[in-house]
């Protein structure tokens, strides 16, 4: 049940434009990575250069130790899950099938135990027999994290999960985020929130103009000076009275 | 209504047997030449080398109305089949063998084939129709695909322009073809059962029933396919080989059903699409009961295109556009209203 996810000197070029640099990643179960940075600093595309999306122009992705180039595609969805950052369904499939879907690699469509467990955490049952296309975008995304969930995988790559819920959805998101480290599995996340990635993080990643500037835990590596560099703003991080780090943009 | 309501699959099955049955009793009985029910049981009971104690009704049972019976069933099958996996592959419920060109690319191979004299050989004109269709089809897919959608505009407008080729096409062939060839051409472009033999049941069954039978192999990965290219690749589908092989199978359905009766549009439009209404998108069961419908609505449009303007006969491909062109309309303005418009 662990997985260990190796990516080494990651480099995607498309055309002329280089979209990743020279990128290193690792991530070992029980660990929370959030990989942070401005809108098109290559997040996206590390996250999908590290599931196997596309070829890369050069650097390698292995887990446990073998080379995602050579595993079959199906072995490899039995390790890691993807949650993209927004899907669009053809066809009327209900909540409950398309969390069924998350089983395929397993030939297990009728596991009804995951199915319903997974359902249960991300607190979709209650829709399950709804038709997916009616549900709000909010809901939408708890189910798709909910076929991520049954594929059952010690790896989970995450691109912007909680993009579209508000406050309270976003914390029991990363509860449950939390409790799947906590299960010893791996999760790697693009986040938008710096504050969230603050606190929930074991270990972040700062993606700028294709590269990776910085990598740490969030306490010293979030600092006023990168931040304010990397996203072309001042911004400040203050400490609360319940001596908790919060990062706020600076007045102008 | 945002519950999906599904009908029980046992129920569906039991109705859509029972329903195929009926239908395929009365094709049996009536048309031109009508056999009274008693006759038609003592006929089938007597066998094809049975008693001709009514010789006319022995002969236009068996050498007549069995044949085109089976191939209406056939035909039917595999095109409502190939609309499933079409729709399936393209993620769009609009794709259809005939509104996108595939009937019509298997329909000028057949017409090429008629002309330079390939049906001289057996399969030749069938293995023509083959290839024009599958090659249709791979070029509607490529050309109406980007960033891994079907755009339904582009689509359209292909199968669109690829009809338009294939009908300059044929008319080439009317125009160049001698008498016979004439008759045989003009074929292609209705759609008719008139010229069911038992030839023809040899040479499609095959295909029809390999084309079914490889179709099942699918339903798994056409679920898949519906969240996207992407999604489906996470789940361990190998996207783009899978869907060139699902193809294949539509070129093969779609075009030993053109080369034995000619186009017969909408089939694999309508009967998708009332099978998605009754039993949800599952593609598991949605391709079975697919196969028992578009069975029976093809006998039914064949028993009209008969039965309706009697002794004369209306080609079947005009029935079938008759009831599927409104049908078609309908689907395509909610398809508009659930994308939001496409302009």
């Amino acid at each position: 049940m662990t997985a260990a996810l190796v990516a080494k000197n990651l480099v995607v070029v498309r055309g002329s434009t280089t979209l990743l640099n020279d990128v290193s990643l690792e991530v070992s179960a029980g660990e929370l990575v959030a990989v942070l940075g401005p809108n098109g600093a290559g997040k996206s595309t590390l996250l999908g250069a590290v599931a196997g999306d596309f070829p890369l122009t050069s650097g390698s992705v292995t887990l446990n130790g073998s080379n995602i180039d050579k595993l079959a595609p199906n072995d490899l969805a039995r390790v890691r899950a993807v949650l993209p950052q927004q899907i669009s369904i053809s066809f009327p499939f209900t909540v409950r099938e398309i969390v069924a879907m998350g089983r395929s690699p397993w030939r297990d469509t009728n596991d009804t135990m995951r199915i319903d467990a997974a359902m249960q955490r991300l607190d979709v049952t209650a829709l399950q027999e709804r038709v997916y296309q009616t549900l709000s975008v909010g809901e939408q995304a708890r189910v798709s994290m909910a076929r991520v969930l049954a594929q059952d995988t010690p790896l989970l790559l995450l691109d912007e999960p909680t993009a579209g819920f508000d406050i309270g959805q976003q914390e029991r998101f990363l509860a449950i985020a939390r409790s799947l480290v906590d299960e010893g599995r791996g999760v790697v996340a693009v986040l938008h929130d710096l504050n969230v990635a603050m606190r929930f993080a074991t270990r972040v990643v700062v993606i700028h103009e294709g590269r990776c500037v910085a990598s740490g835990d969030p306490q010293s590596v979030l600092t006023p000076a990168l931040l304010s560099d990397v996203y072309h703003q001042k911004i400040q991080v203050t400490t609360t009275a319940e001596g908790r780090s919060v990062i706020l943009p600076e007045h102008q | 209504m945002t519950i999906a309501r599904r009908t029980s699959i046992f129920a569906v099955g039991v109705f859509l047997l029972a329903l195929l049955l009926a239908t395929t009793l009365l094709s049996l009985a009536f048309g031109a030449f009508r056999i009274a029910l008693p006759d038609l049981l003592r006929i089938i009971g007597t066998g094809p080398n049975g008693d001709a104690l009514d010789a006319v009704a022995h002969n236009v049972f068996w050498q007549v109305r069995l044949p085109r019976v089976v191939l209406a069933m056939l035909v039917g099958s595999s095109l409502a089949v190939a609309g499933v996996i079409m729709q399936g592959v393209f993620r769009n419920p609009l794709a259809e063998p005939a509104t996108v060109g595939v009937s019509a690319g298997a329909a000028v191979g057949a017409v090429i084939a008629i002309i330079v004299g390939l049906n001289a050989f057996p399969l030749g004109v069938q293995l023509a129709a083959f290839i024009g269709g599958t090659l249709s089809t791979a070029l509607v897919y490529l050309l109406s695909r980007s960033d891994g959608k079907t755009e339904v505009v582009t689509m359209i407008l292909t199968g669109i322009a690829i009809n338009a080729f294939a009908g300059a096409v044929i008319g080439f062939g009317i125009f160049v073809a001698d008498d016979d060839e004439l008759r045989s051409v003009t074929f292609w472009s209705l759609g008719t059962l008139g010229l069911a033999t038992w030839n023809a049941v040899g040479v499609v069954a095959p295909l029809a029933l390999l084309g079914i039978l490889i179709s099942t192999k699918f339903s798994r990965v056409l679920d898949i396919l519906a969240l996207g290219d992407r999604p489906a690749s996470h789940l361990g589908v190998r996207v783009e080989p899978v869907r060139l092989q699902a193809i294949a199978v539509v070129g093969l359905l779609a075009s030993s059903a053109v080369a034995a009766t000619g186009i017969i549009a909408f089939v694999g439009l309508l009967v998708p699409h009332i099978m998605r209404i009754v039993l949800g998108p599952r593609h598991r069961h949605l391709l079975w009961t697919s196969a028992l419908l578009g069975a029976t609505v093809t006998l039914l449009a064949d028993l009209a295109a008969r039965t309706l303007l009697s002794p004369a006969e209306l080609p079947l491909g005009v029935v079938t556009a008759l009831i599927g062109a409104p049908f078609f309309l309908l689907l395509l303005r909610s398809t508009r209203r659930s994308q939001g418009g496409w302009a």
